[in-house]
């Protein structure tokens, strides 16, 4: 318990504090955090419970998205505002920095395995986003119909 | 003498796409987000057609008729959302009909002389911070805590203080890292901090790539290829100099 409270806080720690590196605008900081939370959250629950971190990282990215989609609609803001502090956490930095060691080790059959698997978490990051867009946009066409709809049954 | 005057006010409006699209690039923003607010303020003074080519080291734009096509040249890319959002809302504005031409011209150049930054002392302070929450994220033990707090603190305050004298974003990096390696190393040798790996891998963070890695693979998906490569060679760059600067401490 006391865990999983360390890891909330301190995923909105480091999402806020991204938010400050990347200069997001003052009242935005703590939705930045927040999405950082809740994208982190995901993960290390999945990843904890024994889920390839793949698709974990997949999950979070997506979580991260959908949130930040709802936050820049809410807030009219350019919705990167919100997403990357959040995606940051996820970002396999921790694997990247062991590739590298072992390169610079000589050790490079020990290196391809996990710059591989940096790889492809990069790219379950990327598909995240992706889909949390495409499911936005289709779920955003659908409230225009309908409320189209309703707008043309009330005249 | 009427075509003179529209000639002028396209070229007034290319100016303030160009200008628009070059403060969002330069802060940051997405590749289709550039050239979809390019597209929507032309179409909010009536010019109907737009084609534009955003890549991150220039950007070149075509309106309807038969005005010339310009291209700007972007020279530094940092990350300053504050500004991405601050030309979000000029061009809702505009698109809203608030601001003349002229106005959001004026606007836009405000915008981009105006200094938006957080204070340094903050900038390194958040690198601290964020240094010192990966490392419980990342399953560290609490009293490395503080340690990875100074380098990371430090390793940031190395970045900023070498971009400050050099263009060469690539040496400041080398340099942030090679000066986290350093540390890390002399207090685990100290025995004030336990594990140099979790140590360096969350001060190493604030230098990470992440926002170019992910918008590179972004890029690729929906067909931007040129931004998508280049941003993909960025990224790897910046990882290199980072993973090198922090091996030389190993060697």
């Amino acid at each position: 318990m006391l865990y999983l409270l360390s890891q909330l806080g301190f995923s909105f720690i480091a999402a806020a504090g991204f938010g400050v590196l990347f200069n997001a605008p003052r009242r935005a900081l703590i939705h930045c955090g927040t999405v950082g939370m809740i994208g982190w959250i995901f993960y290390i629950i999945l990843a904890d419970a024994g889920v390839d971190p793949v698709v974990a990282s997949f999950v979070g990215s997506f979580m991260v998205a959908l949130v930040g989609h709802i936050m820049a609609k809410r807030f009219r803001m350019p919705m990167i505002i919100f997403s990357v502090a959040g995606i940051i956490p996820l970002v396999p930095g921790g694997l990247a920095y062991n590739t590298m060691r072992q390169i610079a080790e000589n050790d490079y059959l020990a290196a391809i395995p996990l710059a591989a698997k940096a790889f492809m978490i990069s790219g379950a990051i990327a598909m995240g986003l992706v889909f949390a867009e495409v499911i936005m946009q289709v779920v955003m066409n659908i409230i225009k119909r309908a409320s189209n709809n309703v707008k043309r049954e009330v005249s | 003498m009427t075509k003179e005057m529209t000639e002028r006010e396209t070229e007034k409006i290319l100016e303030v796409c160009l200008l628009a699209g070059r403060i969002m690039m330069e802060g940051g923003a997405e590749t289709y987000r550039v050239e979809d607010t390019m597209t929507r303020i032309a179409a909010s003074y009536g010019i109907k057609e737009t084609h534009s080519f955003v890549t991150p080291t220039g950007i070149i734009v075509s309106l309807q008729g038969d005005n010339p096509t310009r291209l700007v040249r972007i020279n530094s890319r940092t990350t300053d959302l504050e500004k991405v959002a601050q030309v979000n809302q000029i061009s809702r504005k505009i698109a809203a009909g608030e601001l003349s031409v002229q106005e959001a011209h004026q606007s836009l150049i405000q915008l981009e002389e105006s200094h938006l930054l957080f204070p340094i002392s903050y900038q390194i302070l958040a690198a601290a911070l964020v240094s010192g929450s990966f490392l419980i994220m990342f399953k560290g033990v609490w009293t490395d805590f503080l340690p990875a707090m100074i380098a990371g603190g430090l390793g940031y305050s190395g970045l900023l203080l070498i971009q400050h004298y050099t263009r060469v974003k690539f040496f400041a990096e080398f340099f942030a890292s090679l000066i986290i390696g350093l540390v890390a190393l002399a207090m685990v040798t100290i025995g004030f901090g336990m594990e140099l790996d979790k140590i360096i891998i969350g001060s190493v963070m604030p230098l990470v790539p992440g926002l170019l890695i992910t918008n590179a693979v972004r890029d690729l998906m929906v067909g931007h290829f040129v931004s998508g490569l280049s941003k993909g060679a960025e990224a790897l760059f910046t990882a290199f100099a980072i993973g090198a600067g922090v091996a030389v401490v190993f060697l």
